[in-house]
């Protein structure tokens, strides 16, 4: 917070302190904007602030918040992907066929659904790294093929989970419950968090995320410096798809249904999480942790919203109103310290 | 910098509070509606009528539901937020009613009546459900039907569905007013189009030509409705008596033009209305019976201008 109030940097040395500079900064700057909406809706309303509406927020924000933390990944190199919301429906469907219409055990579903998602994901990155088709036309392709998948595979039916008894456990349940019974905040959210910690732990501390980061900067400088780009950016999709795949798990355990027609939509919401929370669309640039926080401001904007009782059609308003003025916001911290 | 981000934000939030201390000063009760779809014309009609019974009794409504039919994860984010504001009832159109019944339960301990309509939810949680009587409904469709062919005569029935509720009961309520009460008039095939528009086209087209002496089709919803004006238009078939079902611009349109007789419309007015109006009687305390049946109408092209049904026709 410091360093961005200060006046810019000295040119010469501005390239990477302003780059650390911008990216605490803009992680504070969401997290600011966080906790002035939860205040602001707690003066708003009176039942805004209580645990059960707060868990409520949590988990409304956890399958856009997984979704976003895999688009994260496919952003910071440059690309984006059209393809996670139809992409999370097609795994928690082939979750459905596994567990309901073969009847395999709990543990084989959860494998399936992160399975195929990473098999999509590599399929997408295949497109885009080794076939050269831009990664817009290529997850959107993926996007309307995997709608259409779902809709063959489960028959255009909801496939239910009452057969597989703990499905519903996987988000719906409380671990956290059975130690603090006051709070009982369902698993789906310590997945979601879960989630994030290892994410933000292989994008700053192993190889593949450091060609992530270097994929979306500079691709011709990392290809000639004589990194497989193409192997390493599939990689990063085929993680990105896996990532998606718990998303499917989350939606499906909380509905306790594989919902065939749904998914179509979750990208943009989960592009404008990423979005709110100062990733790049550029690539090159962009935190998990801000991805996460964009995720909960829209959670907690869409229930305070609708807790306050706001018209749904002003609700919608509001809500691209707060996306423009987030990535303003962001433009001129960067005019400032870049 | 800083300074201009405090800026935004405190106006913000001085926004937020200037509408909540509105909302703290009318304090009035407020009644949640939970819909299953929003923008579509059905549900816009649904949410006149609850507005109207607000007026009347004097409570605020709130009508939410998501931009389509499959998002059952958001109307289940929608309940919640409803839920956390501890309304004394609440009215729900379940898109999928096992996903929503942990939160319907939290609703009825925490002594939140639940009042379902449109559709039913597989519970007993719900203190009523307002919906039209797709039985009667289509009971009225088979009495127009031997009217308009002087009682004898050979019809088909494009149904949308054969396992929902709906699709079940208007075909039931068409076959069986047909046979109690018209012996003359033989029903030759009963054929499932899915309610769409296509598919219901090409079932109509095949029924057309296996039975070159029909008299009469009746679509069950909109979609196969609107299938029989195509098949009928497209086999150039005149003469035949079509009888559809709901509303909407096409099969406004085939009747205006003399290509549907007629058809039944349900009334969404009605749904939003008698769904404020069981809650509030919940509230009271009062009994309600199980299902309270909204009504509906039957227009053609004689009466489909009058305010009354025009106020419950949607495009």
């Amino acid at each position: 917070m410091t360093e961005a109030t200060t006046p810019a940097q000295p040119a010469g040395q501005a390239e990477p302190v302003s780059f650390f500079a911008t990216a605490t900064a803009q992680r504070l700057l969401a997290f600011a904007s966080l906790v002035i909406m939860l205040i602001g809706f707690s003066l708003a309303s009176p039942n805004f602030m209580q645990s059960s509406n707060m868990i409520a927020i949590l988990q409304a924000a956890s399958v856009n918040g997984v979704l976003a933390i895999a688009v994260t990944l496919v952003i910071i190199t440059g690309g984006i992907d059209l393809s996670v919301g139809t992409m999370m429906t097609f795994c928690a469907v082939i979750t459905g066929v596994v567990l309901t219409n073969l009847g395999m055990p709990l543990w084989v579903g959860v494998f399936a659904a992160i399975g195929t998602g990473a098999l999509c994901g590599f399929a997408s990155g295949t497109f885009v790294a080794r076939l050269m088709i831009p990664p817009f036309i290529a997850t959107l392709g993926m996007m309307l093929m995997l709608k259409g998948l779902s809709l063959v595979t489960s028959g255009a039916r909801p496939i239910y989970f009452n057969d597989t008894p703990g499905f519903d456990q996987i988000s719906r349940g409380s671990v956290v419950g059975q130690v603090f019974p006051a709070f009982p905040l369902p698993n789906g959210v310590l997945i979601l968090f879960a989630v994030a910690l290892v994410v933000a732990f292989i994008l700053n501390r192993t190889v593949l995320g450091r060609y992530t980061y270097a994929l979306g900067s500079n691709e011709e400088a990392v290809r000639l410096s004589g990194v497989n780009t193409a192997a390493w950016k599939t990689a990063i999709y085929t993680l990105s798809g896996a990532i998606v795949g718990i998303a499917g798990l989350l939606i499906a355990s909380r509905l306790n249904s594989a919902q065939p027609a749904l998914g179509l939509g979750y990208e943009l919401e989960a592009i404008a999480a990423v979005v709110i929370g100062g990733t790049s669309l550029s690539g090159g640039r962009g935190t998990v942790l801000g991805s996460l926080i964009g995720a909960l401001i829209m959670a907690v904007l869409a229930n305070g919203l609708r807790v306050m009782s706001v018209a749904q059609e002003w609700q919608t308003v509001v809500t691209g109103m707060i996306i423009i003025l987030a990535v303003y916001a962001d433009q001129l911290r960067r005019r400032k310290t870049g | 910098m800083l300074k201009r981000r405090s800026l935004i934000a405190s106006v913000m939030a001085l926004g937020l509070m200037g509408t909540g201390a509105n909302m703290a000063l009318a304090q009035e009760t407020t009644i949640p509606l939970i819909s299953k779809g929003f923008q579509h014309q059905f549900w816009q009609a649904v949410r006149a009528g609850a507005e109207q019974a607000g007026q009347e009794f004097g409570v605020r409504i709130v009508f939410e539901g998501p931009d389509n039919e499959s998002q059952v994860d958001r109307q289940i984010d929608m309940l919640a937020a409803a839920l956390a504001n501890n309304p004394p009832a609440i009215g729900f159109a379940a898109l999928d009613s096992q996903a929503a019944i942990p939160l319907l339960r939290q609703a009825q301990d925490a002594g939140i009546h639940v009042v379902a309509f449109d559709s039913g939810v597989a519970s007993d949680i719900p203190v009523t459900t307002a919906t039209t009587d797709n039985v009667a409904a289509a009971a009225l469709a088979a009495d127009k039907m031997a009217e308009l062919l002087g009682g004898s005569g050979k019809v088909a029935v494009v149904a949308h569905d054969q396992t929902s509720a709906t699709g079940v009961d208007r075909r039931d309520g068409f076959l069986n007013r047909l046979s109690e009460a018209y012996p003359d008039i033989e029903v030759v095939t009963v054929q499932y189009g899915g309610g769409d528009h296509l598919q219901s086209t090409e079932i109509t087209k095949a029924i057309l030509t296996a039975n070159p002496d029909l008299g009469g089709m009746f679509g069950t919803n909109e979609g196969s409705a609107v299938g029989i004006v195509n098949g009928v238009r497209e086999a150039a078939r005149e003469g035949l008596v079509v009888i559809g079902y709901d509303s909407g611009s096409a099969q406004q349109g085939a009747i205006r033009d003399g290509l549907m007789a007629g058809a039944i419309t349900q009334n969404p007015v009605g749904i939003g209305y008698e769904t404020v109006r069981a809650a509030l009687a919940a509230m009271n305390g009062e009994e309600l019976p199980e299902i309270i049946d909204t009504g509906f109408f039957w227009y053609d092209a004689t009466n489909m201008d009058e305010d009354q049904i025009q106020a419950v026709l949607y495009d």
